[in-house]
């Protein structure tokens, strides 16, 4: 029964606001997740730091978005208590709201590095609009987000230079990831009714004109890198702004959530 | 501890900034109430960033604001970067000194606007990091510097040298890069412009 009433955290409070939010922060948490599974499984120690720094700066920025979120949530139900935690650790796959491509496999570097340039790419020309949103709240975050998402892009667009532009394998690798990763694209360009909402309210930002800048970071650096950018007529799977993931999802929130959800009284980690 | 009376918000006005920053610390404090903010100021120069335990909160550059809400203190603190792990540390460490100094139930706010730059890094903070074998950040925070399109030359914090290499964007915490100097052969941490 516990459970059940813990499922409906999302589902029973959302309003476009708290989807938006929801979005970001579950974008920030999952990719920062992968992150942490790579906790002593980097191939060098100098990555090993910059991956789980970049992790943290996610957790930061998730623990931001979902405790508005949250507050929001709150006032709402005016009962419960809701907050950051509950929403990371108290929800299941079908009510996250983060992109199918953050939620993919670790793979190689080269998956790793990809998945992080195809998201950065994006996130900042995201965060860049929303740093100017009507919602102040959302503004500062953004603001303070942004500024780490840039340093983020500025790695992951190197690695993907190196690697495309280094050796025969290391650009095989990178195309190959590329190639895969892809398919997961199409949502992060592709506006629904809830960034409609959000773009007509002030919110955020025209998802055509962060598509813009998207494509134009995207082929800079893959000109650079020597990669064959695929097409974007490609066909994409889409979902995860909704909450339909591919399996993937599951096995890492699984992971994530395990501690919390055996010790729900835990006060003290 | 301070001598009644309302005190407008009294900013600490002393550090540069950039246009990253879009400032709204609007005046310095009046004549006559310096004395008040300056007493909170000494006691927080003894609260120590726990990650680089030679620089103090108020050298960093992450207390924005000391204000009096009626009679209650309130300080204002801002996170370097979303994910810092030492923030809710540093919060406490604020309280329990401030506490111990005898101010009555002050409050500790977080702050995210204007988000946090090392363009706010005292000068005496700067001279700390590179004695305690941090570079300090080179020129100030801007786009360019985050996209790397201008990447500074960094001098060895201990030898001098400008022969210097960066290895990784990131040290040993999220605001700092590891460097190489191909004169001394060390390697070292850079306190990057953010
Ligand atoms: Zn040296």
């Amino acid at each position: 029964m516990q459970n059940m009433a813990q499922k409906n955290i999302a589902q029973t409070t959302q309003t476009p606001l708290t989807d938006c939010l929801l979005r970001l922060g579950d974008n920030a948490l999952v990719l920062g997740q992968r992150h942490a599974q790579l906790c002593g499984k980097a191939p060098a120690l100098e990555e090993e730091l910059a991956l789980m720094n970049v992790g943290l700066d996610l957790f930061g920025q998730a623990r931001n978005w979902l405790g508005y979120a949250a507050e929001l949530m709150a006032a709402e139900r005016a009962t419960d208590k809701v907050d950051a935690d509950q929403l990371a650790f108290r929800r299941d796959a079908q009510d996250f709201r983060n992109l199918l491509l953050v939620e993919q496999p670790n793979g190689d570097f080269a998956d790793i590095i990809g998945r992080q340039f195809l998201f950065d790419a994006w996130h900042v020309h995201l965060l860049d609009g929303l740093a100017h949103s009507s919602d102040p709240r959302i503004a500062e975050v953004a603001a303070k987000s942004l500024k780490e998402a840039t340093y983020h892009l500025r790695r992951s667009s190197e690695w993907v230079i190196r690697l495309g532009d280094g050796t025969e394998e290391s650009h095989t690798r990178m195309q190959r990831a590329l190639n895969n990763l892809w398919q997961f694209t199409g949502e992060l360009l592709q506006a629904d009714e809830i960034d409609q909402a959000m773009l007509a309210a002030g919110i955020a930002p025209d998802l055509q004109t962060v598509a813009t800048r998207w494509k134009a970071t995207v082929e800079e650096v893959l000109e650079e890198a020597t990669l064959e950018r695929p097409s974007y007529d490609a066909w994409m799977y889409t979902g995860g702004k909704v909450g339909h993931h591919t399996e993937h999802l599951g096995f890492l929130l699984a992971e994530m959530q395990y501690l919390p959800r055996a010790y729900p009284d835990a006060t003290v980690w | 501890m301070r001598p009644s009376g309302n005190h407008p918000s009294a900013s600490i006005d002393n550090w540069p900034s950039s246009d990253l920053i879009g400032s709204d610390r609007s005046g310095l404090p009046r004549a006559g109430e310096q004395g008040d903010v300056d007493a909170v100021l000494a006691v927080l120069q003894h609260v120590l960033d726990p990650e680089v335990p030679v620089v103090s909160v108020v050298e960093l550059g992450i207390v924005r604001d000391i204000d009096w809400l009626d009679e209650r203190l309130v300080v204002n603190v801002t996170p370097t970067y979303s994910g810092c792990p030492a923030t809710e540390v540093i919060e406490q460490h604020i309280l329990e000194a401030l506490v111990a100094a005898g101010y009555a139930d002050p409050l500790i706010q977080r702050r995210l606007s204007p988000a946090w730059t090392t363009d706010w890094l005292t000068d005496v903070g700067r001279e700390k990091l590179r004695s305690y074998g941090i570079a300090p950040p080179v020129g100030s925070a801007s786009k360019r510097s985050l996209t790397g399109q201008s990447d500074p030359v960094v001098p060895c914090p201990l030898c001098g040298s400008e022969a210097t290499e960066r290895v990784s964007e990131f040290g040993s915490t999220a605001c700092k890069a590891l460097y190489r100097c191909r004169d001394c052969l060390e390697p070292f941490d850079y306190f990057k412009c953010l």
